[in-house]
């Protein structure tokens, strides 16, 4: 029988001889994740059930990166908990701030998650990992204090929809303008309950970072994951962070998809996505009049350091505008040392900029750099709904960093060809 | 299996960060989470709504995080089920595994935010008493009214094992 490389995955996964889509499958799970909002509810329906030993200490990972350093009383009651946890349950891998990043950059730098693997986590953006040609996908809190019991999730093998890429990429364009773009095309809910399988000439060439943001917004479509084949660029990546498991699935020629949609991707400008859905794109010289009072640089989607070489390349020698706000916050600890020893941060922080410690921060409205009333941002963020940076009434407009840098030397949104 | 609620009706895409937002989620006290629930679309909500309240959506309700805060904060509302035209898939499992009542059928547009609905779990019927008409639910998959039946995942688990 013919499978996508996400049914040969899942297959693996389970005791099954055969499956297809709409099979409802119990799966072995190699890497569970939970964070400092998601993980306490977990760890207390754990706790509550019982069961005493967690089903494999290596394969779980916690990641206290939401409202950390710690924003208030009850966030750092809230990261406590999954220290506690963790000692009480000898957890290999929990990062403590000063070792920690935001999860979804932090677990493939790692070398905790990798082709062939089956990963759950408490948070919508384990779609991320995808890109390394894992399935990958985000549960509740609920199904992770199961995978904490059993090591195994439930879950309903998907249809799988293939995007392919074709052509050469213009300049300052990446990862996040093809997935933006894709979103605006098939919609929020586009992709729902079905895997969404990135390929075509273009995706050969792309680098990880860009692979990572594509894979990492397949949920802003409502996918269940996103993934890529592992190939070349894949493999040198796991090499230099030292994965040593590596299954490399691929799609069989007659696999069957639910259906085909095919991008030139030399028509896709700089993407713009306007409030207050990510399905809103357009081609960032269709919103030149919106002004802006921050903008935001970082996040699981566009916190990696070559997003910052592309932000650094933009800022270097200019002023960020006098009514605007820049913040710019690395992923991990590791891409932050990067970023100063590469001289980056001394580009952000001349411009005008702030350069932060690692958090999920203002992406999700929870500190460093919440919206006032009426306020707008651009963000290299992945969700740009109501209220999520701050007030119900302010605004957030989602791009790359080279626009959203352009837009902060510019006061408004640019095309960092204006600068 | 009988309830009887009155409807709260919302459009499509209502996401995670309007049925709780995410400046609430250093907490999981259901009370806390209920008395800010669907905040950012409507600031009264959780005082006007009372127990056994039904939520009526378009398509893809739940879209956006996974946070389980937003079916805790659903249930501290009082709210007993939500019925939409689809659901966004972790906001579904998440529902489904903490015993919160969803159900799907196709066009929710004659509903109106004041209806009283009958819902019939058993003949997997929803009756607007108010409008005196009948819908039927899609049904659960088999799998599913598993787990439902068990008491939520946990309690499944616990069973399988």
């Amino acid at each position: 029988m013919a499978y996508t490389i996400t049914e040969k995955i899942l297959l693996a996964h389970t005791k099954e001889k055969a499956i297809s889509p709409g099979d409802f499958i119990y799966a072995k799970i190699d890497m569970a994740l939970g964070n400092d909002v998601t993980a306490p509810i977990a760890i207390k329906e754990f706790e509550a059930s019982g069961t005493g030993k967690v089903f494999d200490r290596k394969k779980i990972a916690l990641v206290p990166d939401h409202f950390t350093p710690a924003k208030d009383r009850k966030s750092a009651v809230q990261a406590r908990i999954l220290k506690d946890f963790a000692d009480k349950h000898r957890i290999e891998n929990y990062f403590e701030l000063g070792r920690m990043g935001v999860e979804h950059a932090l677990l493939p730098e790692k070398g905790l998650v990798g082709p062939g693997d089956l990963v759950i986590g408490a948070d919508s953006h384990t779609c991320t990992y995808g890109a390394l040609g894992a399935f990958s996908t985000g549960v509740g809190s609920t199904d992770l204090a199961a995978g904490f019991i059993t090591g195994c999730v439930w879950l309903k093998v998907p249809e799988t929809i293939k995007f392919v890429y074709r052509g050469k990429l213009g300049k300052w364009v990446g990862g996040k303008d093809l997935i933006l773009h894709t979103i605006g095309d098939i919609g929020v809910d586009g992709a729902l309950y079905k895997a969404m399988e990135f390929t075509g000439d273009a995706i050969k060439k792309l680098p990880m970072d860009d692979r990572f943001s594509m894979c990492n917004m397949a949920i802003e479509a409502g996918g269940k994951s996103g993934i890529i084949e592992p190939d070349a660029i894949t493999l040198k990546y796991e090499r230099s962070v030292n994965r040593k498991r590596i299954v490399k699935f691929k799609s069989d020629r007659d696999a069957k998809y639910c259906e085909v949609r095919e991008y030139d991707v030399k028509k896709i400008e700089p993407q713009v996505s306007a409030p207050h859905l990510p399905s809103n794109a357009g081609a960032v010289t269709k919103f030149k009049n919106v002004k802006i009072d921050q903008s935001v640089i970082g996040s699981c989607t566009n916190g990696r350091i070559s997003d910052f070489r592309i932000a650094a390349k933009v800022l270097k020698g200019k002023k960020v505008n006098s009514n605007v706000r820049l913040i710019i916050i690395p992923a991990t600890q590791k891409i932050y040392l990067e970023a100063i020893k590469e001289g980056l941060a001394k580009i952000f922080i001349d411009a005008g900029g702030v350069f932060s410690t690692p958090s999920c921060g203002p992406c999700l409205g929870g500190h460093l750099g919440i919206l006032g009333k009426g306020e707008r941002a651009i963000a290299t963020t992945n969700r740009n709904f109501r209220g999520r940076m701050g007030h119900p009434e302010s605004e957030v407009y989602l791009s790359n960093p080279a626009v959203a840098a352009a837009s902060a030397i510019k006061g408004r949104i640019a095309h960092p060809d204006e600068l | 299996m009988k309830f009887k609620g009155k409807v709260w009706k919302f459009g499509n895409d209502v996401n995670t960060d309007e049925i709780i937002p995410a400046r609430f989620l250093n907490t999981q006290d259901e009370k806390e989470l209920g008395a800010h629930c669907m905040e950012d679309i409507d600031v009264t909500f959780a005082k006007k709504a009372s127990k056994g309240d039904v939520i009526v959506a378009g398509k893809n309700f739940g879209c956006g995080s996974s946070r389980e805060h937003a079916q805790i904060s659903l249930k501290g509302a009082g709210v007993s089920c939500v019925i939409a035209e689809s659901f966004a898939r972790i906001f579904y499992r998440n529902a489904i595994n903490v015993g919160l009542p969803i159900f799907e059928i196709k066009d929710t547009s004659d509903i109106n935010s004041g209806d009283y609905l009958e819902i019939d779990l058993d003949k997997g019927t929803i009756l607007n008493l108010s409008e005196n008409k009948e819908c039927k639910m899609q049904p659960l998959p088999k799998f599913i009214q598993e787990i439902i039946r068990a008491g939520g995942l946990l309690k499944w688990v616990k069973k399988r094992k």
